[in-house]
């Protein structure tokens, strides 16, 4: 029953909201949607909790039947139905509890903003579209509950539509997630055509029992689930779109765009990991696609300016070490990495908002500087987001990867070369982590404003719940153990090689050390150094085109834009328009015709009863 | 030469050339007068042929009311009008006889179709077996089309009424 | 029966007829269309009156004789309208009296 209600709080709330904004005060919308949040929270909690005694190790819960599909002989009922399971709970506990302190965040963050219900309501809908997305039964429900996200993404990138930049950066997202769904759409469709079902337990069991190892259909339908997968969790080579996307508010950075949304794909997957087995082919692209996320990111992180596209890269990059464990099969070490990821980014991003909050809406990390010094509070958060971020020993962070990492080597459809990548990419994450704290907050203040400090109790709350989550975060390791049952033996430990862990732990501190001394400048006072750096950021041919995230919106624009905007500029009279307007050209030359018959002429009239009657007596003789 | 024309057929030729001929004069005339004077011709030309063609009940009421009646309608019209500033005006002035001369040469070959015909006995005796006298079509008339008659007479009625009401000025009620 | 055949009759009452009707169409003078049209009215007697003779009945004299009282109705009417018109449009152009333009 409580099942049932959990997405029903934001909804309520979202519809409180939307209508009755004009009227709220903004105590009474925070109080709405945060407490609507904090339900949820709690909710989830208590699901986890009951989770632990309830048979099977499942719950569920039957709304209503939504539309019933025909299969051939019988008919596939597509019900508005709740699952809850291990992975599911794990989800529900990182979307409301992680939106839960977002929103809190957020209430304080947008309060002189003037259309602080719309954000509130928009947020509220996320959250229930993404409760739907993850409690979905069926393959239909959780897509409605994607698209939903996809929506409220859009919403909220363009929140702030005034501006041209927020509004191109929605309409790219939109766009380019909606490439992924439709690759993703047909893939349902396949998959209902060949196993005539969209419930997720019948599909899995269904082809488990019917399908071998390789099948072709398996094949494609995890390809182009892989492709939704893709769009949304902006990976390789959808993943154009997050960069852009961080002209949104920070809270739906940190909400929609770091903790929740863009690891739906990575929910996917996990949950149709019985599909996944049956086709090692899409496993191993999954893997690669990981791997090369997480390089190509990370490169372009280790030139960025703005603090919150350093944060998104390494979002993606993040995502990426995701995609690379389910490519791997293991399913437990991805998902835990995500719920950990969900904690860390979320902080990061939050701390990133009350840093550019105190410095007047400045996210140039050239004109930051001295932070730490100014804003102690915030630069602490910062550094324990960023250590869990580098997986130092003892994070969250470091438990979630290792345990990734741990099972690269010896994966049969991930390996030694994807290994290695994930030990650069960690390598990558540690000097990009180490780049920006120094720019940003070590060395001398270079900005002139007056630092505003925040004095919210709200921020701070939800900012050190989230570092304590960030830093314990790695004990709460779930227990997936009975979802993913059938593929963990996949997995043989014990050939790795012993200094395997080795390498993997002492890689951060080689990418600290590194650091250390190649961006000693930047701790010092020299201000020339900054200038020069961003100036020269922008002139390298490497670095601007990392900085431009790698090249792939020019590439995108040459090979797809291009054509595209040649071809509707070829059809600019539209032929299907015009065709259809012969119509009208057709009806406008009888209307002059007959316009100029009705001249008004009596004599005219009278020559054309004559012609009428020549035709009428020549038709009649012939 | 008289015995040349002397058949019904020659005679309903040249009747219908000479209708023929005066019925485009009519059309093409520029005068007034001139028209009406050539459609006179034409009304004639046409009552011969209906003569010869065994009506001559009709053909005198094409003489009586077409060429009698509604041409000196027409007659009067063209009076009223004045006609100071139409076609008229660029015709050439009269030049004496010449204006005549079309159609009298034109209603004398009809008289002397006519006279032929009158004067010729194998003629009369063609025409009178192939006759419709007038009692037959009163007759007819008065019978079966009784109801036309009567609705024909209501037309002239209404004719009557509206030109009386159309020809006042507008000072006395006359409304367009 | 007459001597004359009924085609002869109805060629001539065709071309009466047309020639009526050009008279209509091409003369702008309301005057003239009004005498053209007599002579249109003029050529159907002479179809009737012909088609009469040839089967010898008299119904086709009693046409004729409604065509008479029609096209007598007509001339009172009409040159009634031309006189109201010349005296206020002072033209008898059909097309300057044209005011019936669609």
């Amino acid at each position: 029953m409580l099942l049932s209600l959990l997405p029903f709080y934001p909804l309520i709330s979202f519809l409180l909201i939307i209508f009755f904004k004009k009227q709220l005060s903004w105590l009474q919308t925070s109080v709405l949607s945060v407490g609507a949040m904090l339900l949820c929270t709690i909710t989830s909690l208590v699901l986890l909790n009951a989770l632990n005694s309830a048979p099977d190790g499942v719950i569920t819960s039957h709304l209503w039947r939504w539309f019933s599909l025909n299969n051939g002989d019988s008919f596939a009922s597509v019900n508005f139905a709740f699952y809850l399971d291990a992975l599911s709970a794990v989800m529900i506990c990182v979307v409301s509890g992680v939106g839960f302190l977002i929103h809190l965040f957020a209430a304080a963050y947008m309060k002189n903003d003037e259309n602080f219900g719309r954000f509130m309501a928009y947020m509220n809908l996320f959250i229930v579209a993404m409760l739907i997305l993850v409690l979905a039964d069926n393959l239909v429900l959780l897509y409605l509950g994607w698209e939903g996200v996809g929506l409220c993404s859009f919403l909220l990138i363009g929140f702030w539509y005034q501006e041209k930049a927020n509004v191109l950066a929605a309409r790219k997202a939109f766009i380019v997630t909606r490439i992924g769904d439709t690759s993703m759409a047909i893939g349902l469709f396949m998959l209902f055509n060949s196993l005539g079902s969209v419930n997720i337990l019948e599909v899995s069991d269904l082809a488990t029992a019917q399908w071998q190892i390789g099948n072709n259909d398996a094949y494609w339908i995890c390809l182009l689930l892989l492709g939704g997968a893709v769009g949304k969790s902006a990976q390789l080579p959808l993943q154009t779109w997050l960069p852009d996307a961080m002209a949104g508010p920070t809270p739906v950075s940190a909400l929609i765009h770091a903790a929740t949304m863009v690891t739906a794909g990575v929910y996917l997957i996990a949950r149709m990991n019985a599909l996944f087995i049956l086709s090692p082919e899409v496993m191993n692209y999954v893997a690669w696609v990981g791997a090369s996320t997480l390089l190509l990111a990370g490169a372009a992180s280790l030139v960025q300016s703005d603090i919150k596209r350093v944060l998104a890269y390494s979002t993606m990059s993040q995502i990426g070490y995701m995609m690379l464990a389910l490519g791997a099969g293991a399913w437990s070490a991805g998902i835990f990495h995500l719920m950990t990821h969900a904690f860390f980014k979320a902080l990061l991003f939050l701390t990133a908002g009350a840093v550019i909050y105190a410095l007047h809406h400045q996210q140039n990390i050239f004109k930051m500087g001295g932070v730490l010094k100014r804003l102690p509070f915030e630069s602490g958060l910062f550094i324990i987001g960023l250590i869990c971020l580098m997986a130092l020993p003892g994070t969250s962070g470091f438990f979630s990867k290792e345990a990734i990492i741990a099972q690269l080597w010896s994966s049969p459809t991930a390996g030694q070369a994807l290994w290695w990548c994930a030990i650069l990419g960690a390598l990558l994450t540690s000097i990009y982590s180490c780049r920006l704290f120094f720019i940003a907050f070590l060395g001398k203040e270079r900005f002139s404003h007056q630092v505003e400090n925040s004095s919210s109790k709200l921020l701070k709350i939800a900012l050190l719940t989230l570092a304590c989550l960030s830093l314990v975060g790695g004990f709460m390791a779930p227990e997936l153990g009975q979802v993913f049952a059938l593929n963990s033996s996949d997995i043989i430990p014990g050939k790795d090689p012993s200094w395997l862990h080795t390498v993997a732990i002492a890689t951060p501190f080689i990418g600290i050390g590194f650091s250390w001394f190649y961006f000693k400048a930047y701790r010092g006072t020299d201000l020339q150094v900054f200038t020069k750096a961003e100036k020269n950021s922008s002139d390298n041919p490497v670095s601007s085109f990392c900085l431009s995230g790698l090249g792939f919106d020019r590439l995108y624009s040459i090979l797809l834009i291009k054509p595209f905007v040649f071809i509707a500029r070829l059809n600019r009279r539209d032929v299907v328009d015009q065709t259809l307007m012969s119509v009208t050209w057709y009806v406008g030359l009888w209307r002059d015709v007959l316009v100029f018959s009705q001249n008004g002429f009596i004599r005219w009239y009278a020559a054309a009863f004559a012609l009428g009657l020549v035709f009428f007596i020549g038709g009649w003789i012939l | 030469m008289i015995a040349a024309f002397s058949s019904i057929e020659t005679l309903f030729y040249l009747a219908a050339l000479i209708a023929i001929i005066a019925s485009l004069k009519v059309v093409t005339q520029k005068n007034t007068v001139h028209a009406l004077l050539y459609l006179v011709v034409s009304l004639l030309a046409v009552a011969v042929c209906f003569y010869l063609m065994g009506a001559p009940f009709a053909a005198g009421l094409e003489v009586i009311v077409y060429a009698g009646a509604i041409l000196v309608l027409f007659v009067f019209a063209i009076m009223m009008f004045g006609l100071k500033d139409d076609e008229t005006k660029y015709a050439p002035q009269s030049k004496g006889l010449t204006i005549w001369v079309g159609p009298c040469l034109l209603a004398i070959s009809l008289l002397i179709a006519l006279l032929i015909s009158l004067d010729n006995a194998e003629i009369q005796h063609q025409l009178s077996a192939t006759v419709i006298s007038s009692k037959e079509v009163g007759i007819l008339l008065y019978g079966p089309y009784l109801l036309a008659v009567e609705i024909a007479s209501f037309l002239l009625l209404a004719g009557l009424i509206a030109g009386y009401h159309y020809a006042k000025p507008d000072a006395q009620g006359g409304h367009l | 029966m007459t001597a004359i055949p009924l085609e002869h009759v109805l060629i001539l009452a065709c071309i009466l007829f047309y020639i009526g009707f050009f008279g209509v169409v091409v003369r702008k003078n309301t005057l003239f269309m009004l005498m053209s049209l007599e002579v249109m009215l003029n050529a159907v007697g002479v179809a009737f009156i012909g088609a009469g003779s040839v089967w010898q009945q008299a119904d086709g004299q009693v046409m004729f004789i409604l065509i008479l009282t029609l096209a007598a109705a007509e001339v009172a009417v009409g040159l009634a309208l031309l006189i109201r018109l010349q005296q206020r449009f002072k033209s008898l152009d059909i097309d300057c009296l044209s005011q019936s333009k669609g």
